[in-house]
């Protein structure tokens, strides 16, 4: 299990809870295992998220590894000028 | 990244200043921009836009424009894709509008014709019926409960119940107890503040010909940060296939962020392809101001506590942007950027994306950064005047650094705050005395930076030189840097490299030059397509000796031996492989292709002494220093560049540049006589320092630049027109009647 750390405004969607734990070993993974358990959080991932996976920002990778005892955090996509 | 991947030991290349491979085309005048592009039969397009700030659309009547003579089409809506959906519908109801205009300026037609001349009188002739509808402006007051309302259910489910519905997103991060930590701060600040939208400015206004025939095939140039991007959402808004839409990205003079939208290209594909000839669309100044985007407009609630010492308990913020008539505003960056320099125990940030009737807003060099920074910093700024404390000290004693947790959550990697903090309170400038009258500003600022999806190809000529073809406009000198580290990888001479932007048939999908993402992703991509190919040419070169690949190394522009067990071997140079590779096994091609994702974050300290007159309200910019972590300066030049430049446009922000709405709702100041953008007698030279704390996600270590130096101005001339003034300025930009206003005040009790 990874420990998945939610944006404040996702609280709602998530029963609550802005730490929530999914069994994942890729971002991607994470990602669709947090929408099969809180299916109000589709919505705010297809609008675009980054994670940030140990202090590292993944703005849009799917496939980059996380391991059980990493440090998750969801944010909102990432974009720039 | 793997530690075999980074460099160590000395450059060569990387950290010098080699001239730039685009100086002379651009000196002489051979390089070619937007508007520079011709097509035998081309035509020349006009747009009609909307008088008024909000109003339906009942009825547009064409057919005395299409009877003109020379006009050979005219579109509306009706000639775009339709059941679009997302943002490609935002798009597509921002290039054409739909049944209501939503801006001054807002698109509702267009003509081409056998001349520019007859394209405009054509749209005169167009007769558009509109229902004038009540408009609003202002993000406060279109937040407000009588606010009229621009589109029903535009919202999304961010948004908490009871809000306006021109609330259209909503964030909210944070943690700890802000409530516990004001409590145990000895002085509590609380102010509000409010920034208005700006421009980007560059200089070169938008401009593509576009052709597409019957068979559907087309193809478009441009000037644009994004040539893919364009490909891609013209695809979309004319409804054909994306590979059967070519787009080339010209030379680009100037897009800070405003060209990575798409505003008249799709415009310019649909008259083509219904009048069957070369279509040309350039924006012309006002069209520039009224109809591409601007950045937000904010207002901002900013509480800081701390104690005598400096330690600040707690910190939050709320930050309402308007980004036009369209979901977008950067709200969620503003809230995100607002206290990452600072490791804090409380923090909370909320933020409101709010729709108004301007134009649709679109990122500007850190988009929602600089704006958090003014207000935030500002607020440290007061709390340090109170308390008496140095304000790079109690920056320092706050100061995110690896290991500490971001106001927005994650833990920090490797990061460079603290040493430009150290390097900023070195610097003379920060010790120099000041004269009456003037006061120093200092500020520090955060960008997050980006990666991207990225290909780069590297072809060996057979005498020896390369090409590199990247899909990034060059938006910063990324050519010159492109060409270093190619140089740097291969060992040979940086004048044997040239680097062109491919068009969108060459190369995989490579994302829009934004988020200062190009030296970096294109770099590090640059650097593995040419281990790509040095893996290749020591393959040739052991094929030759008879011996495994393995045994070859790469050194100094020549294939060497690996070790005295490889064999004896004299070394053979790049050119001697190129020269046979026809007969050795084909052409030498190094490749990469992939979405890096170690884009290292970057923080900037600013150093600014302004000068105040109280007769006039008039600033003067005495004296400016930008200190920035750059990770690795691959051309120095280029970065100190990069820095100036941010500074620059950070100065007319905060002194001058406001987008000025009348009470009817159309802008008052369209062009550059009444929007004031700072010119070179407006600025001191600013001086620069580049800090390298390297990015542990390249292998040269490579932050990007390009963004980073806008944060920190807007707070930093606030603080030192402040401190000159004597009296806190609270509101964007700091015109000459606002400091009088100010000073009115302030004299009035």
């Amino acid at each position: 299990m990874v420990e998945v750390n939610l944006w404040s405004g996702l609280r709602p969607f998530a029963d609550g809870h802005d730490r929530v734990e999914v069994e994942a070993r890729t971002v991607g993974e994470m990602l669709t295992r947090l929408q099969e358990a809180y299916p109000g959080l589709t919505p705010a991932i297809e609008a675009g998220v980054s994670v940030a996976v140990d202090g590292k920002i993944i703005a849009s990778s799917l496939t980059e590894p996380i391991y059980p005892d990493s440090e998750i955090y969801l944010l909102q996509r990432l974009r720039g000028g | 990244m793997a530690y075999d991947d980074v460099k160590t030991g000395e450059f060569k290349v990387v950290g010098t200043r080699p001239n730039r491979p685009d100086g002379i085309d651009k000196v002489t005048g051979r390089a070619k921009f937007g508007a520079d592009a011709t097509a035998p039969g081309m035509l020349h397009a006009a747009i009609l836009r909307s008088p008024h700030a909000h109003a339906r659309i009942v009825k547009i009547d064409t057919s005395k424009a299409e009877a003109l003579k020379g006009v050979k089409a005219v579109v509306t809506r009706a000639d775009f894709a339709t059941g679009l959906t997302g943002e490609n519908w935002n798009i597509l109801e921002n290039v054409m509008a739909g049944d209501t205009a939503l801006y001054d300026g807002h698109a509702v037609a267009a003509v081409a014709a056998t001349s520019a001349l007859i394209a405009r009188d054509a749209m005169k002739l167009i007769k558009v019926d509109y229902e004038v509808l009540p408009h609003v402006t202002d993000v406060d007051k279109a937040m407000a409960a009588d606010a009229p309302i621009l589109r029903e259910g535009a919202a999304d489910k961010s948004v908490p119940a009871g809000l306006h519905p021109n609330v259209v997103r909503y964030h909210e991060s944070g943690h700890g107890d802000v409530a516990a930590g004001f409590a145990a701060a000895d002085l509590v600040i609380e102010d509000s503040f409010r920034t208005e939208a700006t421009h980007q400015g560059y200089i070169e206004p938008h401009a593509c010909l576009a052709q597409m025939g019957g068979d559907g095939k087309g193809e478009i140039w441009c000037c644009t940060q994004g040539h893919f991007n364009v490909q891609k959402v013209c695809a979309a808004l004319v409804g054909t296939e994306t590979s059967q839409l070519r787009v080339t990205a010209s030379e680009i003079g100037g897009g800070f962020g405003g060209k990575t939208a798409v505003f008249i290209e799709p415009v310019a594909l649909a008259l083509a392809r219904k009048a069957n000839r070369p279509v040309k669309l350039v924006m012309n100044r006002a069209d520039v101001f009224r109809a591409s985007g601007p950045t937000s407009s904010t207002s901002m609630d900013i509480k800081i506590g701390m104690t005598k010492d400096g330690k600040i308990t707690a910190a939050q913020g709320v930050f309402r942007l308007q980004g036009g008539a369209f979901p977008g505003a950067p709200m969620e960056f503003t809230a995100m950027c607002a206290f990452a320099p600072y490791a804090l125990e409380n923090v909370h940030q909320v933020g409101y994306d709010v729709m108004s009737n301007r134009p649709k807003q679109a990122a500007y060099r850190a988009p929602g950064s600089p704006m958090a920074a003014f207000a935030v910093e500002s607020v440290i700024d007061e709390l340090c005047n109170e308390l008496g404390l140095d304000p790079i000290d109690v920056r320092l004693k706050n100061a995110s650094k690896q290991g500490t947790k971001a106001s927005f959550g994650p833990t920090w990697d490797r990061i460079g705050l603290v040493e430009t903090l150290e390097a900023a309170k070195a610097h003379p400038h920060y010790a120099a005395p000041l004269k009456k009258g003037q006061g120093r500003g200092i500020s520090c600022g955060f960008w997050f930076n980006h990666g991207g999806e990225t290909a780069v190809s590297l072809a060996l000529s057979e005498d020896g030189t390369v090409a590199i073809s990247v899909g990034t406009p060059d938006i910063g000198g990324s050519r010159a840097s492109m060409g270093q580290m190619a140089a740097e990888e291969l060992g040979i001479p940086y004048e044997n490299i040239r680097t062109t932007i491919a068009d969108t048939a060459t190369l995989g999908y490579n994302e829009i030059s934004h988020g200062s993402r190009v030296t970096y992703a294109s770099g590090l991509a640059t650097i593995k397509a040419a281990r790509d190919a040095k893996k290749k040419l020591c393959a040739r070169a052991a094929a030759k000796w008879g011996i495994d690949a393995d045994a070859v190394s790469w050194v100094d522009g020549c294939a060497v031996p690996s070790g005295p067990n490889a064999g004896d071997f004299d070394p053979m140079p790049l050119e001697k492989i190129t020269k046979s590779m026809g007969r050795t096994g084909g052409p030498i091609v190094g490749h990469y292709e992939a979405t890096p994702e170690g884009a290292g974050v970057s923080f900037a300290t600013h150093i600014v002494d302004a000068e105040v007159d109280p007769e006039t309200g008039s600033t003067k910019v005495v004296r400016y220093t930008v200190v920035q972590d750059a990770g690795k300066a691959i051309h120095p030049t280029y970065v100190e560049g990069q820095f100036q430049g941010g500074a620059a446009q950070g100065i007319g922000w905060a002194l001058n540049e406001e987008y000025i709405y009348g009470e009817d709702g159309r802008l008052q100041n369209a062009g550059f006589l009444d929007y004031r953008i700072p010119v070179a007698s407006d600025l001191p030279m600013i001086d620069t320092v580049i800090v390298e704390v390297p990015n542990p996600g390249h292998p040269y270590g490579v932050r990007g630049v390009g963004e980073t130096s806008i944060c920190p101005p807007l707070a930093a001339i606030a603080n030192a027109v402040s401190a000159a003034a004597g009296v806190r300025l609270h509101e964007l930009p700091m015109s000459p009647p606002r400091i009088l206003a100010a000073l009115d005040a302030q004299a009035d009790g």
